[in-house]
This record gives structure tokens, sequence and C-alpha cells, in this order.
């Protein structure tokens, strides 16, 4: 009883204080945490987590915006996917297209028309209710040309644009101008926009101007399980639980699990993991196999976890640009053999793809001799050949293509072109991408068993992306390419020869080989074809094409790998970008007390 | 112990480690660029003269190293297996002092390799390729400290000798070249540089930039001495005798710089060991997979390889005798030199 009265007053007066603060209800709990009855929510399946806590996540850079339709950058874009929401998205576990904003969606018979209708009640993260004029001003701006807005190429069919109009306050009809393979897949990832903020900028022609990280957390609003709480620059981004979420899980309790999302901005990949293992942040991915294997090594209350497969594809490729008078002699010599498909089918048998899997990846990958990576299920042609490394073919190849060896003092050997000249070329390849160095320098130790002196150079991405699509100056580049869906029209510009990623020649007015026409057509047809299997009987065609010709040497493709401490729950990485937060909604922190203490 | 004495000492000790890196080829049991694809990142393995039963071998052997079940980098000792080290081995060509076609290695093995240094990420054998990288490396400093020397014995005894505009303009552009942010002036020289260079070019492309860069300082001293002896007596003699300026400079002034060189020399060449070690380093230097000290160490800019392959340092650790002894050579050179040379009865004499 002496107890009370050793607290002296004016604690006790706090204490007080603090106790009615903490009975009233917090900020988050404004809406109710339980679904309303005219709500149509969407319920997801799995395990029911815990509410609260805070989830931190290394960020390899600063986001540059959280406009939409400014984001280029995939900072940027990691951000906004969480803090947005779309019509129709894909399941980054299935693979396979789920409802969202739309509760239903209906294609018509001739396939042209799609008709979405919106759930019940959605509301933006700042409280005002999203309803079909919301969808209609969203495609008008991604639409405007002078909005230029990145998601407006998508939105192209044909060279036309798809039309949206009105049923009524829910119901929303887009009209396609030719059939289109993809179908509702078109719908993932273009966030619906909030009128009530973005109406007035618009028609000033400010939209490029706002949504910066700088913007005041009320100024901002999305339909994603996060918003906007505050920006520190060059240290980190805090998000908060959206109140207004429109999914729940199976109990019916509203997610997000978490209260706050915060991604820290570090400088490059080793600062994500010296994060991680200091338990500063909760989950990381995607990890490099090296990386990887240091932090199973030293496990200490987290997870690691092999994804399997992913869908990021390494390749090497030879400059076959058309380069006309503009090519040096030097150049225009060297892609007399790198036309020649012959040396480009020796060069594929020479590289020796387990070692790559095994000394780049340790192992956490697969080799690869074509476009469609494992980790895509759905698409890739079984029937492809996986011949294994031989030199002797590459040997025999190379003689058929008119090369020959002439031997040096040294018994080292030098192949000579058909004017007896020396094959010797240059390899690029990213100098922050340490995989890819390695892969080079085997592939250059590979060609120096074929004679073939190879050069490897290291070069700053940008200016690298400059050579092979600007510039045009260079031999050979190794490169890699991660795939955002595993739809194969994702990376429609890496096959159509006027894309802009079709890297050995892009964005080419007519096709230059008689093949890249052909892969043109079978794109063009899979396209409008309306079944899976006509789709897939097209696409395993194009495939066959491009194996035969090796205008990209496949090499290998990485597994997706991820880790989590042990506190945080519903962690299932997939191999499908955002490799951990596709599910943030559902990532729920286990225990409170391991988190407070941070 | 008496300044020549120290001097020959730290004289020999020098020459013997370059005579090592000089016949690379005969030291090292193999080609320092073939990669070895099953066994990357073997640890150092350790020579044995005493078995696991406690016998004494008199020829020294390793234990060959198998890989831990369930993992990629982790090896241990295989005790059953005892690979003997064989003396004076045939095994890869190489060209001893660069010319003399070989084939006869110190040390070597049958079968399984015996990597003294552990191997890299690509199986290569870590002791080969410090060897063969020392060659790079240290040529490349003498190369670029004798560049160095040439172009401030020139600048500076002409500066020195003819006095004047010429002094003034020479002078004020060697610290102009001081002032300058050196790092970053070889990055941005080396970025014009054009992208593909073979390992040959790429090597004298650094020599002369290195060589370039370090005039100033041995420019500055030289002038120093040249300064003081054009005023000596004996030149004065020479001059009245009708001697021309060459002759002077040859015969009586430029002898007096000799010293002042020396020193420099091994002052300046174990720095622009580091300076290519730096570049290399950064992967502005010699490309793969050609080795060199800065190549070896590029791979610790990794975090993994930082944390996970310990004898990833080793190249930097080959360093500090050959620094040693530079430094060692440098301070007796001085205190052998330093008696017989006028700079001191002058004051100010060295600038």
């Amino acid at each position: 009883m002496n107890n009370r009265r050793a607290i002296p007053f004016y604690r006790r007066i706090f204490l007080a204080l603090s106790a009615v603060f903490l009975l009233l209800p917090g900020p988050g709990t404004a809406y109710p945490q339980q679904k309303l009855p005219k709500e149509e929510l969407l319920v997801l399946p799995g395990e029911v987590g815990k509410t609260g806590g805070r989830l931190v996540v290394a960020l390899r850079g600063e986001p540059k915006t959280l406009n939409p339709l400014i984001a280029a950058d995939t900072r940027s874009r990691e951000v906004i996917g969480i803090m947005q929401a779309d019509l129709v998205h894909i399941n980054r576990a299935t693979q396979l297209t789920e409802s969202a904003l739309a509760k239903s969606w209906k294609i018509s018979a001739d396939g042209l028309q799609y008709t979405v209708v919106l759930r019940q009640g959605l509301k933006f993260s700042d409280g005002q209710p999203l309803d079909a004029d919301d969808v209609l001003f969203t495609f008008r701006v991604y639409l405007d040309e002078s909005v230029h807005a990145p998601q407006r190429d998508l939105l192209i069919i044909g060279g036309k644009p798809i039309t949206v109009r009105k049923l009524d306050a829910r119901t929303v009809v887009f009209q396609l101008p030719e059939t289109y393979g993809v179908g509702e897949r078109l719908f993932d990832g273009l966030a619906i926009l909030p009128r009530h903020l973005l109406e007035k900028p618009y028609q000033e022609g400010k939209l490029g101007q706002i949504g910066t990280l700088a913007t005041a957390a009320n100024q901002w609003a999305g339909l994603g399980p996060f918003r906007l709480k505050e920006y520190v620059a060059g240290q980190r981004l805090v998000l908060e639980r959206n109140p207004y979420y429109w999914k729940t899980d199976v109990k019916g309790n509203r997610l997000p699990y978490a209260d706050e999302l915060a991604f820290l901005f570090v400088p490059n990949a080793d600062a994500q993991v010296l994060k991680f293992q200091s338990g500063e942040t909760d989950v990381i991915a995607p990890l490099g196999a090296e990386n990887f294997s240091v932090l199973s090594r030293q496990q200490r209350g987290y997870t690691m976890t092999d994804a399997g497969p992913g869908l990021e594809y390494n390749f090497l490729f030879f400059n076959l640009n058309d380069l006309g008078e503009k090519a040096s002699a030097e150049l225009a010599r060297k892609q007399k053999w790198f036309r020649e498909v012959k040396f480009r089918q020796a060069v594929s048998a020479a590289v020796d793809r387990e070692a790559i899997v095994r000394l780049v990846y340790q192992g956490r990958g697969t080799p690869l001799w074509g476009l469609v990576a494992p980790g895509n299920r759905r698409w890739g042609n079984q029937r492809l050949a996986h011949p294994p490394r031989s030199l002797e073919r590459a040997r025999t190849l190379l003689k058929e293509g008119g090369f020959s060896w002439s031997n040096g003092a040294d018994g080292e050997s030098t192949l000579l072109d058909s004017d007896r000249k020396p094959v010797e070329f240059s390899i690029l390849t990213s100098s922050s991408n340490a995989d890819r160095a390695k892969m080079a320098t085997l592939i250059q130790d590979d060609f120096k068993q074929l004679g073939i002196r190879a050069q490897v150079v290291p070069l700053e991405f940008r200016s690298l992306l400059d050579r092979v699509t600007q510039t045009k100056e260079y031999d050979a580049c190794v490169m890699g390419i991660a795939s955002f869906d595993a739809d194969p029209n994702s990376d429609i510009n890496v096959w159509l020869s006027s894309g802009g990623t079709h890297l050995w020649n892009p964005s080419q007015a007519h096709p230059a080989t008689a093949w890249e026409a052909e892969i043109d057509r079978l794109f063009g047809e899979q396209m409008s074809a309306r079944t899976f299997e006509q789709r897939k009987k097209l696409y395993d065609r194009a495939q066959e094409i491009l194996a035969e010709n090796q205008p990209m040497i496949f090499l290998a493709s990485p597994d997706i790998l991820a880790g989590a401490k042990n506190s945080v729950g519903n962690f299932h990485p997939a191999v499908l970008e955002p490799y951990v937060l596709w599910n943030v909604e559902q990532l729920y922190v286990k225990s409170g007390q391991e988190n407070a203490t941070r | 112990m008496s300044a020549p004495r120290t001097f020959v000492k730290w004289l020999v000790t020098l020459g013997s480690l370059h005579a090592i890196v000089v016949c690379a080829g005969f030291f090292t049991p193999y080609d320092p660029i073939e990669q070895d694809r099953k066994n990357p990142y073997f640890p150092p393995m350790r020579l044995h003269l005493v078995d696991e039963q406690g016998r004494l071998h008199l020829r020294p052997f390793v234990y060959a190293l198998k890989l831990r079940a369930g993992t990629f980098d982790q090896y241990e000792p295989d005790t059953s297996q005892s690979v003997p080290v064989k003396f004076f081995k045939s095994g890869a060509r190489y060209r001893l002092l660069g010319f003399v076609p070989s084939r006869i290695h110190l040390f070597g093995s049958e079968g399984t390799r015996i990597c003294l240094l552990g191997t890299d990420a690509y199986g290569r054998d870590q002791f080969s390729r410090l060897l063969y990288g020392g060659q790079i490396s240290l040529l490349a400093g003498i190369l670029g400290a004798g560049c160095t020397l040439s172009i401030g014995l020139c600048v500076g005894a002409a500066a020195g000798y003819f006095g004047g505009w010429r002094d003034n303009a020479l002078m004020r552009a060697a610290e102009v070249f001081l002032a300058l942010p050196w790092l970053y002036l070889l990055f941005a020289l080396r970025a014009f540089l054009p992208l593909s260079v073979s390992p040959l070019k790429a090597f004298f492309l650094i020599v002369a930039v290195i060589g370039a860069v370090g005039w100033a300082r041995p420019a500055r001293l030289v002038r120093g001495v040249v300064l003081s002896a054009k005023e000596r007596d004996f030149v004065r003699a020479a001059r009245g005798f009708g001697a021309s300026d060459f002759y002077l400079l040859r015969r009586h002034i430029l002898p007096e710089t000799s010293s002042v060189l020396l020193t420099q020399a091994a002052i300046l060449i174990p720095q622009f060991v580091l300076a290519e070690m730096t570049l290399s380093f950064l992967g502005l230097g010699v490309p793969e997979p050609t080795p060199s000290w800065g190549n070896l160490l590029s791979s610790l800019q990794q975090y993994s390889v930082l944390v996970s392959y310990w004898w990833m340092y080793i190249p930097a650790m080959a360093m500090v005798p050959f620094f040693l002894g530079y430094l060692g050579l440098a301070s007796s050179l001085q205190e052998r030199l330093e008696p017989y040379k006028i700079e001191r009865r002058i004051p100010g004499g060295l600038a």
C-alpha cells in the first residue's frame, strides 16, 4: 500500500493521462477493422495472421516518384505497386489472373469487349469512394499522348487505342480494336488513379509534377494495402496501413496485418545483406547466390528460401545491326562472322552452361537453351533440344562455316576466318553485375579453347545500354532480362524485329532476315489466337526458330533466393516480381515484442 | 651496422624477391589462367611431413580436399588421400624470362592439384596467379618510376640550369601538376582510352598514365641540385675553358643528381605499384584473365568473398615485403650517398 505513495504526484497524473490515451482509438482504427455490410471485399485464403507491428525492407536505391504516370525505374514501381491497385491482378504464386478491384469481368464472344464490374464500397486510402468515373479518368490519362505515360504502349493494340466507356456507376466496358491474346492480363499493374486528386493537375497539364516523394501524406492516395506516411530523403520511406483496404483474411479481418511498412534506402546488394544480417530489415529478395550462401551459413533467427527457377534469362548476343556506311571496317569484318549462323551455333555449343550454373549461381540456377525461363511453367517448349557442351561439335560447325586454325609456336591455336584473319572480339558486361562479369570470364575461357581471343569489357550499365541500343558500337554483350510476367507477350519487345529490346538488332523498320520475319508473323498470329493451345503452338514454333538461329546464346537462369526473419508470418516468396512483397498485405509480425524493441 | 652493409642487405633481399617473381613460370606449378571449374574456392592446402598416423615422410605431401556434403564451397582435407609433392616436375608450358621455353616447374604433383594459397572463383591457382601478377604490378611500378624520373630529370635539369623564365614556366607547371587530384584524373584519362584493349596495350597504358603523373616532385628536387651544382668552382672552371652546356650537364652537373634520383626511385616504385593496384582493383587496369595484384584483390569488392574466403586477401599481404625492401633501400641509399653531396652545404638547396 506504500507503493502508491512512492509514485510522485506528477507521475501519477502522467500515468493516468497515458492510460486515457491508450484507451482512445488510434488513427488506424477509425475505420472498422471488420467488413461493413454493403462492402464487397476480397477474401484471401491462407494463414490468419496477427494485426500490428512494423515490417522493414531495404530498397536498393531511392524511388524517384510515387506517381505511376511517370515512374520508369524499378524502385519507384516496386513502391507504387504496394500503394496502388489494379482491376485484374496476376497472382504471383499461381501465375494466373484473379479478380482485384474488379469483382468480375466478362469477355464477349468475339474477344473484343471486356465488361468489368467493380466491387461495391471501394474507397481510396484517403476515404474517397471509387467509381466508374475514376476508371474512365485513369484510362483517359494513360492514353493521353501529352502525358507520356509508360502505360500507353500497353493500351495501343495494332496501332489503335483501347476505348473505355461507362455503363453505370460500377460497370465499365473496354473495347479492343482487335483481339488480344493476353486477355485480361492486360490490366495487371495498371493502377487506378484517384480522380479527385489528379483531375485538376491534369487539366493544368501538371501531372508530371505531382506525386513526388515530398508530397504531403494527405495529398496522395491509392488503392493499395499501404499509404504514404513519411519520407526522409536519403534514408527511408515509411508507409502505413490503408484503413480502407478491400481485402480481408478468411476470418474477416481487414488486411493488411502490419501497421507500417518501412523502406530503407541502401546503395547496393551488399548493404542490403548487411542490414538483413544485423536484423534491421525483416525480408530480403532477390539475393545473389553467394550472398545467399553467406546468409544461410550463419543463420541467426532467419530462414533462407530458394523459391525455385525464376523468369530471368541471361544470354550472350552479337552485334547484328545493319550499320551500312557507319560501321567501321573493323566492325564490318567482325559482323561477317557474327552473321554466319554456323558461327553462332558453334559458340552455343562451346559454352559450358553447367559451369555457369555451378560457379556463378553455386548450383542455384538452371542452364538455359531458350528464351523461356524454367520458372515459366506454362510456356516453355519441352521439345527444344538441350545439347550438352561439345567442343568437337563447335569445331565441326566452325569448319563448315569456313573457319580454320593456325598453330602457334607454344601449341596454342588461333581461329582464322575465311580471309585468314584471327577471330578476336570484345564482350561487354555490366560492371555492377558481378554474376554476369563472371559468366563473361567463363565464356572467354570457353572461347579460348576454340582459338577465339575474346576480351571482357566491364562497363557501367547505362553506357552499356547506350552502346547496344543507340550507338551500336560493340561486338558482343552478355546481358540478362527478367520477364515481369509469365505470358510471352511481356517480352514481345525482345521477340519482334521492331522491338526496342530486340537486342541484337533493335527497332528494325523491316525484318532483316527471313526467320525474324517468320517470328514476327507467328507473334502477330499468336496475338489474335483465342485459345491457350493455339497460342502455345505458335509460340513453340517461334522458340524453335530462335534456337535454330541463335541470335541470342542463352546461358542460365538463376533461382529466386529470398530470406525472412523467423518472426515474419505468411512469407511465401514467388518467382515473379515483387518476389517477397507480392503478398505484403498478408505478411505479419509473429511476436510483437521483438519488433517493438528495435 | 654500417650504411654500406645495410644497403647490400636490402639489395640482396629485394633482388631475390624480384628473381622469384621474374621466374614465376619456374616457381609456380600451374598456368595462372587455367581454370579448374570443378574446384572453386579451394582453401590453401597445408604441406605436411607427418601424416595422421604420426609417420614421418621425407617427401612433403598435402591432403586432397573433398567437398563437404550439401555445400558448394566448403572443403575438408581427405586424410585417406595424400598427394606427394614432386620436385622439378614437367607441366604447363611457359617462357622463362620471357624467351626461354620450358616446362619444368619447381614443384607439382600427379593428379590432384596442389594449391598452396587456394583457388579463386574459377578454380585458378592463387599461388600461380600471385607470382605472375607480381610481374605485372612490379614491372608497371618500375617502368612507371623510370618514366617519371626521366621526365623529372629533363624538366628539373632544364629549369635549374637555364633558369630565368624557363625555370619559372617549368616550375609553375610542376606546381599545377602537384595540385591536381590525381586519382580522379586517372579515372578520367582511362575512361577516354579505347574500351577494349589487349592486356599488353592496357599494361603500357597504365605505365604511361602512372609515369606521366608523378614527375613534378623529382623535377623540383633535381632542379635544386642542379641550381647549386652549376655554381660550383669546377663547373665554373669548365665553363671558363669553353665547355658547352650539354657537356657541362652531362659531365659535371647531372652526376650530382644521381643520389637524389636513386632515392626517389626507391620511394616511387612502391608508390606506383600501389597506383597500378588501385587502378586494377577498380577495373581500369589489365583486363581479366591476366593476373595483377590489383586484379586479384578486386574480387574483395563483393561482400560474400570478403567474409567467406580469407585467402583472397593474401595478394594484399604479398606487397608488404616488397614495399619494406624498397623503403629500406631508400633510407640506406640516403645514408650512403648523402655525405658526399653538396646540397647540405647550401642552405635551402633542396626545394
